[in-house]
């Protein structure tokens, strides 16, 4: 059992209590007064204490498991030294949910899982039951949970050597510095490589991740394949706005590049302004100025678009963690559906299914046939975006003679007549 | 359609006595939608590790739909549970009704601690050498003034993760990794090894179970692929160099049945991870090698008292800890900042450069020197 008698005196230990009551809308209108804004106010209390939120199953068994088994993709099966034994079901969701598909998520919960249910640091969803009688039925419901279009709600699936449910940020939903449609692209990609999703057939497990700009939220710096937003053309500099929207000075400093300058200009109603002038060959497209400064915004239709970096990853396991590596600097946003997002990205997926051994990551795969092997098997163009000229860059050169002949030593020799 | 974006930027709006936990949003093009022409967000702390109940969620969305605009992230990238969507003078009713009818609480922005997040530890995993939710909600609890009110330089991250499989990514996102480990041997279930050679139980518990892979071959599977090769079977066997294992977890997630961590259990502590912005991102670079976690934790948040102290006095504006140990050096930052003695493990490889910055007392006689003196040995 928990031992939560450090807690015995939270405030954060009433959450059974407080759910006894319904909503009461009119609460706050009756008690909270604007003019007296602490009075009755709780503040500083945190979240709930989690363990009130815990099955029994898991109450009983916390720290006592002894075992896992996936019985099949998206159902894992714990073993524990008590002899109990719990099934987890695992299914994707959108992540952008509503309060609809929540109350029936809580309908399934009720009907099948003494009303709990747990979502992942990935965004699936996950059901607990102790029966495997349970365990069908709940199966056979979440198989039948469809769409009117005839698509599944909650798909069963994302264990093992699958690609799981893809993190991604808000972009176009809710983001002021998106370059791309981050929910738009993950339903893209997650519909196309759905096939991956509910099977173990891939040589490792594969992670997709989405960040709809470079401030990367979502972090996806160290993913199997990466999809980032990016931005392609220099902010604008509204002289008009910048004075009273923006620190200066901030939005100066914001420039990693030191591509932003101090300027003095003439509005045309004849009055001189502070402002700020951009050296655009200097300009990275980072957003960090328009992060500073909304009076330097640079989405733009033409110049915004995706781009793919991919052999990253975060667990320990065999090899160290490693960052993943711009492999397709840019992709136009192909609305709706990001055709030539999903095509690379299986192709990619593709090709490492093919050549990787079993156990091996996609980027522990790249780099041991080699990344000259790697673009040539995704097919994919290199390109000089991917030579680093950033900071740090230097890690990247290739300061031996070790390399492989491929199909761009190939073309060079062709093209040198030897 | 654009295909740029119609959220207008920033747009500072919170609740009384918070600086964070809600994101200002407005549309740019108020007039054609005037329903959500301010829609902003409420960052929700979630409980640790995410599990909920029905009676929760359908309360939940009876308040969103009452205050707000029905959509959720479930979750959002750090873990809060994210309320998309509600007017200015919504929020502080719907924080009032967080508070009073679901013990809820903001989660953080801007430059506050973020809200921290950790796997599901011994909820489920066997593997867990942390109780990662308690340490979550400890954490949680005791800097509740460093998530609500911005003092940092920019925004802080914990995250904790049971295992060096780190599920909750912990060594990539976070700028303190707490990440579960042991000291002693893994332990081994002989019976159960000859289980997994004789193909009586899937390898990798089942996770490569759609292809055919041939038969299980410890050797290439599990010996060879072992990053400091410190396993070999001796007849029917299996042994372990405990002493040469990194803690990979390769073994155990392969063998589960048979293999599982040691007992003498805590944490390892990284620092500094961030995304790509601005420098470049970087992983949390190991710090303690092994450290108790055990409530209240007292050893850690002295840890953290010194790590925070830094920071705050010599971080620049918007200058994520792992920046400062760039800036000012990894060795200034272990050494005299936490006091903390080197070891070999705080690097990957020695520097290849003969560049270290030495001190005046370090070097005999100090730096102070007689030029006269120097010159009546040496003509100029």
């Amino acid at each position: 059992m928990i031992d939560t008698s450090m807690y015995k005196d939270d405030p954060g230990y009433n959450i059974q209590e407080l759910l006894d009551k319904p909503y009461d809308p009119e609460l706050a209108d009756r008690e909270y007064n604007p003019q007296k804004p602490m009075a009755g106010r709780l503040t500083d209390q945190g979240p709930p204490h989690y363990e009130q939120f815990f099955p029994e199953v898991i109450k009983k068994n916390y720290g006592k498991w002894l075992t896992h088994e996936f019985v099949q993709s998206g159902v894992i099966k714990y073993t524990s030294e008590t002899g109990d034994v719990m099934w987890v079901v695992r299914c994707a969701t959108p992540r952008l949910i509503t309060t609809n598909l929540l109350r029936e998520i809580g309908d399934i919960a009720d009907k099948f899982t003494e009303g709990i249910c747990r979502w992942t640091t990935r965004n699936s969803l996950e059901f607990h039951v102790t029966d495997e009688g349970t365990l069908k039925d709940l199966m056979e419901f979440l198989n039948n949970f469809k769409h009117p279009g005839g698509s599944y709600k909650l798909p069963i699936g994302g264990t093992g050597a699958g690609i799981t449910n893809i993190v991604h940020t808000q972009g176009w939903i809710h983001c002021h510095t998106p370059a791309t449609d981050a929910s738009g692209m993950v339903k893209s990609v997650m519909d196309n490589m759905f096939e991956y999703w509910n099977s173990h057939k891939l040589p490792a497990k594969l992670r997709i991740s989405m960040a709809c700009c470079l401030n990367m939220c979502g972090a996806v710096h160290c993913s199997d394949i990466a999809l980032l937003g990016i931005h392609r053309k220099p902010p604008f500099v509204e002289d008009d706005r910048i004075t009273g929207v923006c620190e200066v000075p901030l939005a100066i400093a914001a420039c990693p590049t030191a591509a932003i300058k101090p300027a003095k200009v003439t509005l045309p109603d004849g009055k001189e302004v502070k402002t700020v002038r951009v050296n655009e060959p200097r300009c990275m497209f980072c957003g960090n100025c328009y992060t500073m400064c909304p009076a330097m915004p640079l989405a733009d239709e033409e110049g915004d678009g995706v781009a793919i970096l991919a052999g990253g990853k975060i667990s320990n396991r065999i090899t160290q963690p490693t960052f993943s590596k711009l492999i397709v600097p840019y992709i136009p946003n192909e609305l709706p559906r990001f055709q030539s997002v999903c095509k690379i990205v299986r192709n990619i997926v593709e090709a490492y299914s093919k050549g990787a051994n079993k156990y091996e990551r996609l980027g522990d795969w790249a780099a041991r046939v080699g990344w000259e092997r790697f673009f040539e098997q995704c097919q994919l163009p290199f390109t000089e975006k991917s030579i680093d000229d950033y900071r740090l860059a230097y890690d990247t050169y290739h300061t031996t003679t070790q390399f492989k002949w491929s199909s761009h030593t190939d073309k060079l020799m062709k093209e040198a007549g030897y | 359609m654009h295909k740029e974006t119609h959220w207008k930027h920033g747009g500072i709006v919170g609740v009384f006595g918070y600086g964070g936990g809600v994101i200002g949003r407005y549309s740019d093009a108020p007039e054609q939608f005037p329903t959500i022409a301010h829609f902003h967000t409420l960052r929700v702390n979630q409980p640790a590790s995410k599990f909920y109940t029905s009676r929760f969620l359908r309360k939940l969305c009876d308040m969103w739909d009452h205050r707000g605009s029905g959509v959720t992230n479930f979750h959002g990238s750090t873990g809060d549970m994210i309320l998309i969507g509600t007017s200015t003078d919504n929020l502080e009713p719907t924080f009032y009704d967080l508070s009073h009818q679901f013990d809820m609480d903001l989660g953080g922005s801007g430059s506050n601690l973020r809200t921290p997040a950790c796997c599901m530890g011994k909820a489920r995993c066997e593997y867990s050498c942390l109780d990662t939710q308690a340490i979550c909600y400890d954490l949680t609890m005791t800097y509740q003034d460093e998530l609500h009110r911005p003092a940092f330089p920019y925004k802080f991250k914990f995250k904790i993760s049971g295992c060096p499989n780190d599920c909750v990514a912990a060594i990539a996102r976070s700028c303190t990794s707490i990440i579960g480990t042991w000291r002693d041997n893994i332990r081994i279930d002989q019976k159960a090894v000859q289980a997994y050679i004789g193909g009586e139980i899937a390898p990798n518990a089942g996770a490569f179970s759609d292809r055919d892979w041939g038969t299980f071959d410890i050797q290439k599977e599990v010996i060879d692929l072992c990053p400091s090769g410190c396993m070999y079977m001796d007849g029917n066997e299996l042994k372990i160099d405990d002493r040469e294992c990194v803690r990979c977890m390769h073994c155990i997630n392969v063998m589960p049945n048979a293999l599982r961590p040691g007992v003498d259990c805590g944490a390892t502590i990284l620092n500094g991870a961030k995304a790509p912005i601005l420098e470049g991102a970087q992983m949390s670079t190991l710090i303690i090698p092994f450290i108790k976690m055990e409530y209240p934790y007292e050893e850690f948040k002295d840890f953290v008292d010194l790590m925070w102290d830094w920071w705050m006095e010599e971080g620049k504006n918007r200058e994520r800890l792992g920046e400062l140990i760039q800036r000012q050096g990894l060795s200034h930052y272990i050494v005299d900042i936490l006091g903390r003695e080197p070891i070999p493990q705080h690097v990957r490889e020695p520097r290849s450069n003969p560049y270290p910055f030495w001190k005046e007392e370090e070097v005999p006689g100090g730096w102070k020197r007689d030029l006269a003196d120097f010159r009546a040995r040496h003509l100029a």
